[in-house]
């Protein structure tokens, strides 16, 4: 067998040997994270993949040992192949830093910051990419577009303000699945993850969806409010199931499983698509093999605790975001009523239209 | 509303022959003509039309909603008897457009993206549709109207009311 | 002085010009006999090369050097596309050119196909001009009764068939590869490059893709000579071009020139567009399609070191994006002193906002982003802040995007800015001024 040609690269200084055909993005995940740019929609077991979002340009700085003059634009690190003798440059380039601080920016245009009461809070690339690379602040003073969400199935929930269009479920419905029935509809700032005619997502694998999804787009429903994710403790487990591999993350909150995925990768991408049974059916201890606990290389801003360092002034981000958005709502609700008595009063509905009409003025 | 729907003898022919412009396992390329078509027919494109079309060219019926969807001269409504569709960029809008299309908006009654009550004019202002220094224009299904000016839109509308 | 000569338009007046009929007493198809019959695919390129005809869409990628890139790997076919998707605003030769001498086009296509090796070639057309459409499927019609298409043309051999393909209505599919991806019956989103369509291209196979214009041209090069051609024109820019002429002009429409025609030239001599409309002055000029920067009409006239404007690719770019701009499609559009630069930004950043495909993440919001502060200036509640907001916006995106289409969108507003930065300002400054109807800022210094 012929041996695999090799080439090197060099990402902010450090140098790689990888073979011929690898991608900037990929031979700077081999160096380590430190190097590795962020992915927002390139998701490498997805076949079509990344070019989208540009969260992980960077600059060529030579473009090989060939031809060393270095490339005139950024280029998306994950789309474009290295060649030997290629040196790139990544946190190191202030053309860089200074281009993702614009894609940060461009993404929460339209995203609603709602991570408060988001199931995605926590494992979110979206948070964990502003976090890194954003301004913390935002110039950005109109309307965001809006959706209600929506149901697709009974155990997945769609959220489109919070969708960064990556393409990521397109592509797993289309590879993962027999039959797809959601894609992207509209152009432009109007398009939408969408069925069109509202129709359920159903296939022993749509589940896989929620997985792949970077933001709070998609969320499990059985999962929907149950807990922070950072209050929940992952373990390894896995069973024999005929249609998947059966190997999973078990979520647990006490002794209760309160969620099932897939197992990640250091990089948060699936490395075992797992099948509709394990993720929904299955949330019994007895139900599986525990092989231990889940470790988790790559920390999220919050359970890293990132959001007490010094680096960025957070009440003011706080403030000056919410006065952006600050508008007048009907504050003749009763605040000494409980949510549950406001519903049972039959106000309830009265008062969100009201306070939807409020909104959209 | 569940109204049947099926291309005339004629246009099931047509798709046969624009499919047949294609290679063999290359259908999905008839999409557009035949979308078109099927505006042609039904005035507009409706889930239930673009459900036909996909069973037409087995495609599954997602693949035509995105299409249909991202193109801006299907009709996702139902429109008017006689969609004007009146060209609003720069050029068009440099040689006098938008005092012309207020007249036309004034003289139909309506705003864009509204239908007459009589259901015989829909107004769609679109983008550039390619003749600038022959502008202000808009075009009626596969007809253009250039060189635009109030009285010629009076003509216009009502020859077409007729 | 640059010659009257015309290549594409010289018999465009002939009455029934668009039948085979006539186009063929006048001369027509002689460029398809002559690259059939006498000459091999090998010498059409070379003819081409010579020539240094560079791609009339817009981009201006030298024609001959695109064709000679196609991959040619035995067992699978090449394709050859039209690109006639024609939706640069202030852009509208293509569609006159197809609408009126269609035959020149097919003519064209034929030879290029067979330059190219290929034996299936598609005319993608914006879907609007459905009526174009049928001129051409006509024309076809009668160029394959008259032995000119299908199988064994003019017994030499060679197969081609020629499908016109309607578009849907999106500019975006006049990128090449959205148009690929169009013409595959998909949404119009620009594919990653690499690879280029000419390795991969329609259905995974090498592909040329030529804008309507070039394509035509291919015909008198054959004829005449790729060296003929190069003799036309000034440096780089060779031969002539289309000129799609727009606004407060006395006689706005397509105009063939030959490249190097001073541009004063063009604007006031009355073989061309006669000047500015009578009692006015020109304020500023898109001499290339929206998407080109916008000039003031004194930087339009001369470049900055004071020579006199041509239009040739070089000239027109001459002071980079600073004090220059770009042929871009053609698309000439002069505004005089009525002319409101920032209700005009902000109606092109609405057109690109309209169009953006929404793939990648500048385009999508920076698109929609712009548009909304360009509108919010316009409409007086714009703050001084929003102009650098504006530009720095327009860098954001400028580069970043997955095709050109940021590029498009952030250029027009870059420059406006550059060039009209006191009339963005005033605007800002004197919100009820400004929101009067036919209300303009005047700045007297840089009318001509």
């Amino acid at each position: 067998m012929e041996a695999t040609q090799l080439i090197k690269v060099t990402v902010d200084g450090k140098t790689v040997e990888v073979p011929v055909g690898t991608t900037i993005m990929e031979a700077a995940r081999m160096i380590g994270p430190e190097v590795a740019p962020p992915a927002m929609c390139y998701y490498k077991p997805l076949k079509g993949s990344g070019g989208k979002c540009r969260a992980c340009l960077v600059k060529v700085a030579q473009g090989s040992e060939k031809d060393p003059r270095p490339m005139p634009k950024l280029v998306a690190s994950c789309i474009t192949q290295a060649q030997d003798g290629m040196v790139v440059e990544n946190f190191s380039n202030p053309d860089v830093v200074n281009a993702r601080k614009g894609i940060v920016e461009f993404l929460l245009i339209n995203h609603p910051l709602d991570c408060p009461v988001c199931d995605q809070a926590g494992e979110c690339h979206l948070q964990d990419f502003a976090f890194e690379h954003g301004l913390g602040t935002t110039r950005y003073d109109d309307e965001r577009r809006t959706f209600e969400p929506e149901d697709i199935g009974d155990k997945i929930q769609l959220n489109k303000n919070r969708c960064i269009l990556c393409y990521r479920c397109v592509y797993t419905a289309e590879q993962i699945t027999d039959s797809r029935v959601h894609g992207v509809m509209y152009r432009g700032d109007h398009a939408e993850i969408s069925t069109y005619i509202s129709k359920a997502i159903e296939n022993d694998f749509s589940g896989n969806v929620i997985d792949v999804c970077p933001v709070g787009a998609l969320t499990d429903k059985t999962y929907r409010f149950k807990s922070r994710v950072w209050f929940s403790k992952p373990a390894d487990a896995h069973c024999n199931c005929d249609k998947c591999s059966g190997k999973v993350n078990l979520w647990y909150k006490g002794d209760e499983v309160i969620r099932v995925t897939a197992r990640k990768n250091q990089w948060g991408e699936v490395e075992d698509f797992i099948c509709n049974d394990c993720r929904y059916e299955k949330k019994k201890t007895s139900d599986w093999v525990i092989e231990g606990p889940t470790k988790i290389p790559r920390h999220s801003v919050i359970s890293a605790n990132k959001y007490a360092a010094n680096t960025i002034k957070k009440p003011e981000f706080a403030m000056d975001f919410a006065a952006h958005n600050f508008k007048e709502i009907d504050d003749n609700r009763d605040y000494n009523k409980s949510l549950e008595e406001i519903k049972k009063s039959g106000d309830y509905k009265n008062l969100m239209n009201k306070n939807k009409a409020l909104l959209s003025k | 509303m569940s109204e049947k729907i099926e291309f005339t003898e004629d246009r099931l022919k047509k798709v046969e022959e624009i499919i047949g412009r294609y290679p063999a396992d290359r259908k999905k390329s008839a999409l557009l003509p035949v979308l078109h078509l099927a505006q042609e027919q039904y005035g507009w494109v409706s889930s239930a039309t673009m459900d036909y079309v996909a069973g037409l060219l087995d495609l599954q019926p997602v693949e035509v909603y995105e299409v249909a969807t991202f193109y801006t001269m299907f009709h996702l409504e139902p429109v008017g008897k006689h969609v004007i569709e009146y060209c609003r960029t720069g050029p068009c809008s440099t040689m006098g457009g938008e005092d012309v299309y207020d007249h036309l908006k004034q003289k139909l009654g309506i705003k864009s993206n509204e239908t007459t009550s009589d259901g015989l004019f829909t107004l769609k202002e679109v983008e550039c549709l390619a003749a600038c220094g022959w502008g202000p224009c808009f075009q009626i299904r596969e007809k253009y109207y250039m060189h635009l000016d109030n009285q010629k839109i009076d003509e216009i509308i009502e020859d077409l009311s007729k | 002085m640059a010659s009257d000569i015309k290549i594409l338009t010289d018999k465009i007046n002939i009455p029934g010009i668009e039948t085979f009929e006539v186009y063929r007493k006048n001369g027509g198809y002689a460029a398809v006999e002559k690259a059939i019959k006498k000459m091999s695919p090998d010498e059409i390129v070379e003819e081409v090369k010579k020539s240094g005809i560079r791609g009339r869409g817009g981009a201006g990628f030298p024609m001959g050097m695109k064709w000679s890139f196609l991959a040619k790997p035995e067992g699978i076919p090449r394709y050859l596309v039209c690109n006639g998707d024609e939706s640069e605003p202030g852009t509208f030769k293509d569609h006159y050119l197809m609408k009126n001498i269609p035959h020149l086009l097919i003519e064209g296509m034929i030879v290029s196909s067979f330059a190219l090796g290929a034996n299936k070639s598609f005319i993608y057309v914006r879907g609007e001009l459905m009526y174009v459409i049928r001129i051409l499927e006509k024309a076809i019609e009668e160029a394959k009764n008259a032995g000119f298409l299908g199988k064994n043309i003019l017994g030499s051999g060679y197969d081609l068939e020629l499908v016109v393909q309607p578009g849907g209505g999106a500019y975006i599919c006049g990128e090449e590869t959205a148009l690929l991806e169009s013409l595959e019956g998909k949404r119009g989103n620009p594919r990653n490059k690499p690879p280029f369509p000419a390795i991969k291209g329609l259905y995974q196979s090498p592909t040329v893709v030529n804008n309507v214009e070039s394509i035509a041209t291919t015909s008198w090069i054959i004829n005449h000579g790729g060296d003929e051609y190069a003799k036309l024109g000034i440096g780089r820019s060779t031969g002539t071009k289309l000129i799609s002429a727009s606004g407060h002009v006395k006689k706005p429409g397509v105009y063939e020139i030959e490249l190097g025609l001073p541009v004063e030239e063009f604007i006031y001599s009355d073989q061309y567009l006669g000047g500015i409309r009578e009692g006015h002055q020109l304020k500023a000029v898109v001499a290339g399609g929206s998407s080109v920067p916008i000039l003031p009409a004194n930087l339009i006239m001369k470049t900055a070191n004071g020579e006199p404007r041509l239009m040739s690719y070089e000239s027109l770019s001459d002071g980079g994006f600073a004090t220059g701009t770009m042929l871009g499609s053609g698309g000439f559009i002069a505004m005089d002193e009525t002319t409101c630069i920032v209700r005009n930004t902000w109606n092109f950043s609405r057109f690109y906002h309209h169009e953006s495909c929404g793939q990648c993440s500048p385009c999508r919001e920076g698109t929609g982003w712009m548009e909304k502060v360009l509108h919010k200036i316009e409409h007086g509640h714009g703050k001084m802040s929003d102009i650098d907001l504006l530009v720095d916006v327009a860098k954001r995106i400028e580069g970043n995007t997955i095709c050109p289409l940021g590029d498009a969108a952030a250029w027009p507003v870059g420059s406006a800015i550059r060039h009209f930065r006191d009339e963005f300002e005033w605007h800002i400054t004197h919100p009820h001024e400004a929101t009067q109807k036919g209300a303009v800022f005047m700045n007297k210094s840089i009318l001509v």
